[in-house]
């Protein structure tokens, strides 16, 4: 009996475990065969083309993949140095007893949903953007602005913990011969847990490109490419929330459907180069 | 100017620098919170939880709808997703161990813990909505359920690996067959932490718009026919903030304050947990 039982309870959970794979290549398929009619009739020209003209049956993804990139660029720019600086504020400059609360409520605001930063953007951000850099406020400047600081909490959290992985001895060793906290920083924290920090960093980045709310509210859904950051734009998540429930021929659908193909091959590109080349999970030899 | 000087004033500034960045970072994230708990506690009355939507203008409106929405939609991710999760971490950690296939689950639930989660809406649109033919509250669960188990699947499998060897062996050496020393004697010394994990993954699905607009929809009314468009708290605070009516607007802030308290607590519990954990 206890056989029998001991046999099953082995099989069942080896069965849900193989069922994250499966569903996991469910998507891709379903994605894919989804996205088959927009494929066949668009081709290569679906990505090149910068003309999304629903009414005219016109579909061209290029404003959207490259207010994507825009976006994201600008996110990372401006978030970089601030997650680097809020992570050697934690790591290694604030009193200790700064250290647990301040930290802590960092990553606790990791946990606050997108939609609440894209609501806090729409209506505190956009007026001022609006008020500094003129145009309507609703802009890829702001969504890039926003979406630096959503995922602020989250890159300064990882780059810390990645920092704070430095051991002690080291450190004191640099210490000792007189260096700077700055030398310390710079020659030992920094190049001891360099793939860490790169690592949250493009994790990060993998993160922000697949981000919809936040930047739903401030971004405008225009598909248009503008040179001026001040102007409505559009992304591939942003297209998706506004236009999927209105998509009403088979071709809008299936251009949208192989939106999201796309966006789901490039996060997953972009989590597994973060993941498998930088921070692999250390094995014991 | 001597060397020491130079890079003690290099130090001075880069240390100026960092200080700055993280006032600015934490100063940036203080004021949203500020603006949510001021607009959050203005805009909440009894009325928030008793009245359902109303047109704009209309006086007696309120988030009852959007609320209970909500409550279901991830009540029922959750009573599937948690004990799937549970299963498949158990698989992980005492049965797959370190095996390849076991690393590949492991890689690739980490991926799909990042990956986008308005893709998961459009698959479950695909496999769903399109089927029946209409938006349901089932959808909206099925697409949380799968955001929320590779989150389950991680924790657990982590949890069930800090249990200390010797204590299965000690329950082997009785005699007990594998899957009693697990659900009796693994599972047990876990308890904590998977409560976390459990906390947690509810709490990240709770937040979650994007791959809701699309599977169950909203609905201004309140409905309990899980077959039917369902509101919850996010779609409809992205539907009322986007309004142009300012009462609507104001209900949308008492969703986002009612939401994120929600989401905080329910953090802070895991962290407590875990904190007591350790503590012992």
């Amino acid at each position: 009996m206890n056989t029998i039982i001991d046999r099953l309870f082995a099989n069942t959970t080896k069965i849900v475990a193989l069922s994250i794979l499966l569903i996991v290549a469910w998507i891709f398929a379903t994605l894919l065969q989804h996205s088959m009619e927009s494929i066949q009739a668009l081709g290569f020209n679906f990505i090149t083309e910068s003309k999304w003209a629903p009414n005219l049956e016109k579909f061209g993804a290029l404003p959207a993949i490259y207010g994507s990139v825009v976006s994201t660029f600008l996110a990372m720019i401006l978030a970089v140095p601030l997650a680097i600086g809020v992570a050697i504020f934690l790591s290694e400059l604030a009193p200790e007893k700064l250290k647990a609360p301040v930290g802590v409520s960092i990553e606790l605001l990791a946990a606050i949903p997108s939609v609440i930063y894209g609501m806090w953007g729409l209506f505190y951000f956009v007026p001022i953007i609006r008020d500094v850099f003129g145009g309507i406020g609703i802009s890829m400047l702001t969504a890039g602005i926003v979406l630096s600081i959503m995922i602020l909490p989250f890159m300064a959290a990882v780059t810390r913990d990645a920092m704070n992985t430095t051991p002690d001895i080291l450190k004191e060793s640099a210490y000792a011969l007189g260096g700077t906290k700055w030398d310390v920083i710079k020659d030992i924290v920094i190049p001891y847990a360099k793939a860490g920090i790169i690592g949250s960093f493009i994790l990060a980045l993998g993160r922000a490109i697949g981000e919809t709310m936040a930047v739903t509210f401030v971004m405008g859904n225009v598909h248009k490419i503008s040179m001026d950051l001040t102007a409505p734009a559009t992304s591939i998540p942003v297209t998706l929330a506004n236009e999927f429930t209105e998509a009403d021929s088979g071709l809008y659908y299936s251009s949208l459907f192989e939106l999201s193909l796309l966006l789901l091959v490039i996060s997953f590109t972009i989590i597994s180069i973060a993941k498998f080349y930088f921070l692999r999970r250390k094995r014991v030899a | 100017m001597t060397h020491t000087q130079k890079r003690i004033i290099v130090n001075n500034i880069v240390m100026v620098l960092s200080t700055l960045s993280a006032v600015i970072g934490i100063g940036f994230l203080l004021w949203i919170l500020s603006v949510l708990v001021i607009n959050g506690v203005d805009a909440l009355s009894w009325s928030i939880f008793t009245e359902e939507g109303a047109p704009p203008g209309y006086e007696d409106s309120g988030l009852k709808h959007a609320l209970i929405g909500q409550l279901m939609i991830v009540g029922v991710a959750t009573f599937v997703g948690v004990p799937l999760g549970i299963l498949a971490g158990t698989y992980l950690s005492e049965y797959g161990q370190k095996s390849k296939l076991a690393e590949t689950i492991r890689d690739v639930s980490d991926i799909m813990m990042s990956a986008p989660s308005i893709v998961i809406g459009a698959f479950v649109y695909a496999i769903v909505v399109v089927p029946m033919g209409h938006f349901s509250g089932w959808a909206g669960s099925i697409a949380l359920t799968i955001i929320m188990l590779p989150i389950i699947l991680r924790t657990t499998d982590d949890m069930l690996q800090l249990v200390p060897s010797t204590l299965r062996e000690a329950a082997f050496a009785l005699g007990a067959p594998k899957y009693k020393v697990i659900t009796q004697v693994v599972y047990r010394g876990a308890k904590a932490g998977i409560l976390t994990g459990i906390l947690l993954g509810v709490a990240r699905v709770a937040g979650e718009t994007a791959p809701l607009l699309f599977t169950s929809f909203n609905d201004n009314f309140l409905n309990t026919d899980m077959n039917e468009p369902m509101a919850s708290l996010t779609v409809t605070m992205y539907n009322y903030a986007t309004s142009p009516y300012e009462d609507w607007q104001k209900l949308g802030w008492a969703a986002a304050f009612i939401l994120s308290m929600f989401i905080l607590s329910l953090n802070i519990l895991g962290r407590l947990f875990i904190m007591k954990k350790k503590g012992k």
